[in-house]
Parts: structure tokens; C-alpha cells; sequence
């Protein structure tokens, strides 16, 4: 965000050499408005630049799966410009298809084709494509090629759906949750796909439920709430920027209506929400602010069930950000 | 240890496929196919379901000669000499019942005819005007008895008998089946696919890609005409083979027909499922469009049978047109030429559903 802001000509010297790279997506002020009614997105500005893994996070409905299908050309904005790989959908069209490669929230493919014989239909639409024995190679789909897709697990369907978008050879990838319901051990070989892809200088622009999976996959992401950009950045910037580096979660014995407002008095908190049977608290220091609460609730005789502590991760962040407690206050 | 898999992917840098302008096309065409073959229900529905049909039908229909009639005399004064006298007739059986029975039998059927002698020497029939067999009961009664009463016949007249295929119930079937079949593989076959393929979200799936959509639709027309000529050469080819059907016209007009009346109602289907979001609501669609023509095209008896001034609405219907051309060309070697009225509306129906699909199309 700070990069952005500074004016191009004070950019850093190695960059002022040659121009930047144009940015792989670009858009204003997107809006959708589905039957003049539900407004899934209310202004949205992205800038995405080639080579990052931009990551789009926020919880249902949020409007994540309507952002990336227009950014797809596949719906048709309410309102706002975007640009992909410098260019605009109205003009381009089937050119603009040739460098995507997409994969939707939810496709089921024709159940009575291979694996192999999937990817060798999606791969004919392409002037220039991989092949398919690589990318089942890359998506450990190798030993599925001859299996009918309607006989695959949820986990290999999932895993074929990305396979289809990198059959085409593509210079920007979209994935809308390209990991939900598969196992731990799949999620971190698809990222290791990504990963791959962005170091050979590709982008990709994902959305994804996981926490972790936007911390350690993500070069950049937004937390899209309601239909806006609620924070966007580093994922290590936007923990850095709540404040708190660590959390202090307190679970009481039995009810106690006045914890989070004991919280909120200790000194050096950042920000306090409740949980289902105790409070969170976010502070800088916890050496100073464990002690000073285990030393409130002694004085009012409220007994813990739990205590823990840990470091803020993007969870925190997007409950923060997302959660009743912020709207409300 | 990503290093070394990084190495591993850079040490053999990949070659890349190149594809022309159909190569997209050809895909599509060849994996439709392969589904189709992997469809059981599609083997069933379009290949064998209209000859078992064929064969049933056939077989219950079936004309044989007229046989025997049944008829029954009402006992009382000169019942036996009525019998003595049609007991002499081969095409004749009569038996003697008391009247109520005899009236009873004849009302279920048993009978066609019942004869009740009267004071004099006369005799009174009871028949039932509007059943054919009795009908033909009461004539053939009628001139044994006037016979053995003494009538004289003034003329002489013989009669052989003629019967050739082309008349038959069975030949009347064939075409009508060939006809239905191309309606139904058409509509469901297009239209229930595509809504299918909507639900899904494959169609949303595909143009993602730099398909052509027109290339879509092509391959789905050139699937259809494929399996249109599998149907026709199945059916025809039963037909000939089976029930000995004599094909009069030249194969390469019914092959023509074939490729309209596909077109047109794969038109038609593509119309029906232009929206549809969900198999369900279209299934319901191509039932409702389909049903009227089942009953007033022509398919298994002939629309002449309805009021005449229904006939010119009836000829409106697709399924009519295409059916009344395949029955002139197979049974009766009528040249396409003489067909003009009937291909103008099978390919204005094709035409205006064709572009009303096309503005009203949704492929999400
Ligand atoms: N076709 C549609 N018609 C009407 N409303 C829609 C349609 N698609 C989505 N919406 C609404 O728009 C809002 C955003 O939906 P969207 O699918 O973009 O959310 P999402 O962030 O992708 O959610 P999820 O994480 O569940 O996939 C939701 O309130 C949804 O109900
Ligand atoms: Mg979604």
C-alpha cells in the first residue's frame, strides 16, 4: 500500500531504470448489483501486479466469488473499469482467454470423460497448451488418467478443476477456493503448484476461506467484507497494523457478563472481543498485561477455566476486521 | 528440497502443443461422442426403444385375414332350419341360444351378429351398426340366407385377392416411428444436455475458455446428425429386413429429411433450454412441446382421423411435416420436390426457434 502511494517518480532507483511491469489486474470502483437488489460488491479497487499471488479473503457471501467472475469476464459489472493484463474485456475477448486460466467455485465436469481425456478437451481450446500427461504429473492426478471423472474423490475433482486452468498454459491464474475440502496433505501440494507458477512468473489471483492458506501463500492479500475492501496488504503488515502481536484468550468457569469490560481496562490492550464462553485480548507486550488481568479477575473472584496465549495470525485480523464486535462499536 | 524439484522442472522445459482453428471443434465433437457411448440411457432411448416398439406394435397389429364369423339365432320355430342353412357356409359359425342369452352374448362380444327368426319365415337382425365385424356379420348372413332362399345373382363376378406391403399397418408405423425418433433425440438430446451442462456449470465452465461458442454449437449439431443417420439406418434397416418394408424412395432424400428434421428439432430443443436453469424444469418444457405432437402428428394412427378442420393445423406442426414427407418418400417414391410446403415448415420451425435460441441463450 505504501509502494503505491508513493508517486512513480520517487520510486526506489532500481526500479526507476525500467518501467514497472503493467499491473496484471487493475480495477476501479467495481460494483455489482444482482437484480437491482443485492449488492454483492460496492466499490472495489485492486491493483494486482504480474508475478504475485494475490489472495482475496473474507467469509460467505462476502462477495469474493462475484469479484473474480467479473474480474473473469464472465459477469457483468453493475459498474466500475478493470483491466486484465492491460487489457479490457470489451476488446479483447477470446485473445484476453488465451493467457487465463480459470477455475471456478464450483464446475462439475462431464462425469463420463477420463481425467486424460478432460484435459485434452479443455487443452484443444487452446492456441498453445501443456500437456496433459505434465499436468496430471504436476497435480499427482497421474494414476486417476484413465478414471472416469464421475469416479474421482471430491479432493481429485478439485484437483482436476486446477488442472484444467494450467492446462491452457496460462499467464494469470484464477482460483476461487481452489482448496476447500481437500485434505491437509492435497492443500499443500496445490499450494507448491501455485508456487511453482509464481516463480516462473506467473500470477495468480485466489480466494480462500483458510487463514493459513493466505498467510503462507500469499504475497498480498485483501480482506473483502460485504462487498468491500475492509484491509488490504502483506499478511505480515496487516497482523503488524492491528497492533497486537499476541493474543490472550481467557475462558471463565462460570458466566461472567463483566470480563470483556475487565479486559478492555487492562493497560497495553489492543483491541478485546468476546467468545462463546470467555474473551479475547490482543496486546503488544504480554510480560505487562497477563499479569495485571490474572490480578483483576483474582480481586473480583472470577475463577478460569482456561487460559491461553499465542501470536496474532490472520485469523485474529479477520475476526477483528469482520466480526460483530467491530461494526458495533 | 523445493530447490531440487524446481531443478527438475527446468532440467526438461516442457514442449507445447499447438492447435489450428478446429482443433477446439474437434475436441468438443469427439468428447460428446465418447459420452454418448458411455451413455446406457441414450442407447436405450434412441436405438432401442423405438425398434421394440417397432416389434410390439408390428406383431400387435399385425393384419390377418378376416376370420370366421361368430354369430348366435334367438331359439324358437325355424332356429334349426337357419343353422342347417349357415352350417353350410365356411365363413360362417352359428350357434342357438334362448333370446336373452343370445342378446347378452352379443353384447359382450361373444357374437356379431344375433338372428331372431320370425312368424312367416323371416328373419330380423340385431347388429350393431357401428362395429365393423358386425357390420360384416349381417352382410354375410344376409347372402347365405337370401342365397339359400333362392336368390339368383344377375352378374357374374369374381374377385382375387391383392395385398402388397406398403399398406400395412406396420408400413404406416415405420416412418412415423422414424419421425418421432428424430424429434425425441432431438429434444433431448439438445435440450436437455444443454440445461445439464447450465446446471452444472459447465457451459460457464467452458466459455472461461477461448472456445468458440459457435464451435460449440457445431459440435453439438454434428453429434446429432451423426447419431441421426445411426437411427435412421437402424430403423429403416429393420424395417426392410424384418417386416419387409419396400423402401420406394431414393435413400439420399430420406437421408436429406433426416438432416432437416434433426436440425429443426435440435432448433426447437435448443429453444426449450435456452433458460432453463435446472433438468427438471426443462424435462417439464420438452414434454409439453412434445405431447401434442405425439397425438395429432401422426405417429401411430393417422390425424385423418380428426375433424377435417383441424387437418390444416395439424400440417403445421413440425412433427406432422416431417412425418407426412417421410411416409410420401418411403411408401409412395415421392421425390423431394414434391415436398415444398412440407420442408418449408419443418425448416421455419428449425429457423425461428435457431434465432430465438441464439438472443435468448444463457450460458450460466
Ligand atoms: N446470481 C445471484 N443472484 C442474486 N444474488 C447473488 C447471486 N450470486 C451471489 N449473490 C449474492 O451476492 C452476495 C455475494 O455472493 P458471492 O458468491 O460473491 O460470495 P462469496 O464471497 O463468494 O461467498 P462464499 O465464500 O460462500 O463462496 C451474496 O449475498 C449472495 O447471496
Ligand atoms: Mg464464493
Amino acid at each position: 500500500m505504501e509502494k503505491s502511494a508513493t508517486p512513480a517518480g520517487l520510486a526506489a532507483p532500481d526500479r526507476a531504470a525500467s518501467p514497472p511491469p503493467p499491473a496484471a489486474i487493475r480495477c476501479r470502483g467495481l460494483r455489482k448489483t444482482y437484480d437491482g437488489k443485492v449488492e454483492a460488491v460496492r466499490g472495489l479497487d485492486l491493483e494486482i501486479r504480474q508475478g504475485e499471488c494475490f489472495g482475496l479473503l473474507g467469509p460467505n457471501g462476502a462477495g469474493k466469488t462475484t469479484t473474480i467472475e467479473m474480474l473473469e469476464g464472465l459477469l457483468q459489472p453493475s459498474g466500475g473499469e478493470m483491466e486484465i493484463l492491460g487489457q479490457s474485456w470489451a476488446g479483447a475477448g477470446r485473445r484476453l482467454r488465451q493467457q487465463l486460466g480459470i477455475s471456478l467455485q464450483e464446475t462439475r465436469l462431464s462425469e463420463k470423460l477420463t481425467v486424460r481425456e478432460t484435459l485434452r478437451l479443455f487443452a484443444s481450446f487452446y492456441a498453445e497448451a501443456r500437456r496433459p500427461e505434465r499436468v496430471m504429473a504436476e497435480l499427482e492426478l497421474d494414476d486417476k488418467a484413465e478414471a472416469r471423472v464421475g469416479k474421482l474423490s471430491g479432493g481429485q475433482r478439485q484437483r482436476l478443476a486446477v488442472a484444467t486452468a494450467l492446462v491452457g498454459n496460462p499467464r494469470l491464474l484464477f482460483l476461487d477456493e481452489p482448496t476447500t475440502g481437500l485434505d491437509p496433505q492435497s492443500r499443500r501440494q496445490l499450494w507448491e503448484v501455485v508456487r511453482r507458477f509464481t516463480r516462473a512468473g506467473g500470477t495468480v489471483l485466489l480466494t480462500t476461506h483458510y487463514m493459513d492458506e493466505a498467510e503462507r501463500l500469499c504475497d498480498r492479500l485483501a480482506i473483502v467484507d460485504q462487498g468491500r475492501i475492509i484491509a488490504e496488504g502483506a499478511p505480515r503488515e496487516l497482523i503488524h497494523h492491528l497492533g497486537g502481536e499476541h493474543v490472550i484468550e481467557a475462558q471463565t468457569a462460570a458466566p461472567a457478563p463483566e470480563l470483556a469490560e475487565i479486559c478492555r481496562r487492562i493497560p497495553g490492550a489492543q483491541a478485546v472481543w468476546p467468545t462463546a464462553e470467555g474473551c479475547q485480548l490482543q496486546v503488544q507486550r504480554i510480560e505487562d498485561s497477563l499479569p495485571e488481568l490474572l490480578w483483576q479477575l483474582q480481586a473480583r473472584g472470577i475463577a478460569l477455566a482456561r487460559l491461553s496465549t499465542r501470536s496474532t495470525s490472520l485469523e485474529d485480523v479477520f475476526v477483528q476486521l469482520t466480526g460483530r464486535q467491530l461494526r458495533q462499536d | 528440497m523445493q530447490a531440487s524439484e524446481e531443478k527438475t522442472v527446468t532440467a526438461a522445459p516442457e514442449t507445447l502443443l499447438r492447435h489450428g482453428r478446429w482443433a477446439g471443434y474437434r475436441g468438443l465433437l469427439w468428447a460428446r461422442l465418447l459420452e454418448l457411448a458411455r451413455e446406457p440411457e441414450v442407447i436405450f432411448w434412441v436405438f432401442a426403444f423405438p425398434l421394440l416398439l417397432a416389434m410390439g406394435l408390428g406383431l400387435a397389429f399385425r393384419q390377418a385375414p378376416v376370420g370366421k364369423t361368430p354369430v348366435v339365432i334367438s331359439a324358437g320355430p325355424g332356429a334349426a332350419r337357419l343353422r342347417h342353412w349357415l352350417q353350410a357356409q365356411p365363413r360362417i359359425t352359428a350357434a342357438v341360444l334362448p333370446a336373452a342369452a343370445a342378446l347378452d352374448q352379443f353384447r359382450l362380444g361373444r357374437y356379431d351378429l344375433v338372428i331372431v327368426p320370425q312368424p312367416g319365415g323371416g328373419v330380423l337382425y340385431r347388429y350393431d351398426p357401428s362395429r365393423p365385424e358386425s357390420v360384416l356379420a349381417r352382410r354375410r348372413v344376409d347372402d347365405a340366407l337370401q342365397a339359400a332362399a333362392g336368390r339368383r345373382n344377375r352378374l357374374a363376378a369374381r374377385s382375387r385377392p391383392y395385398r402388397q406391403p406398403g399398406a400395412r399397418y406396420i408400413d404406416f408405423l415405420i416412418p412415423g416411428l422414424l419421425g418421432m425418433n428424430l424429434m425425441n433425440s432431438g429434444m433431448w438430446g439438445v435440450g436437455f444436455a444443454l440445461v445439464e451442462m447450465r446446471q452444472r456449470k459447465l457451459l460457464k465452465r467452458l466459455i472461461a475458455t477461448p472456445m468458440r461458442r459457435s464451435d460449440f454449437l457445431l459440435a453439438l449439431a454434428s453429434s446429432r446428425l451423426l447419431l441421426m443417420v445411426v437411427e435412421v439406418a437402424l430403423l429403416l434397416g429393420v424395417g426392410v429386413w424384418i417386416f419387409s418394408i419396400r423402401v420406394l424412395g431414393s435413400w439420399a432424400t430420406i437421408l436429406l429429411l433426416g438432416v432437416l428434421g434433426a436440425v429443426s428439432f435440435g432448433a426447437l430443443g435448443l429453444l426449450t433450454a435456452c433458460r432453463a436453469q435446472k433438468i427438471e424444469s426443462v424435462s417439464g418444457l420438452i414434454n409439453v412441446v412434445m405431447m401434442p405432437m405425439w397425438v395429432f402428428s401422426g405417429v401411430f394412427f393417422s390425424y385423418q382421423r380428426f375433424p377435417r378442420i383441424v387437418w390444416p393445423l395439424i400440417r403445421l406442426l413440425p412433427l406432422t411435416a416431417l412425418n407426412d414427407a417421410l411416409r410420401a418418400v418411403i411408401l409412395q417414391g415421392a421425390p423431394l420436390a414434391a415436398q415444398g410446403g412440407r420442408l418449408l415448415v419443418l425448416a421455419a420451425w428449425g429457423l425461428i426457434s435457431f434465432a430465438l435460441a441464439l438472443r435468448g441463450f444463457r450460458w450460466s
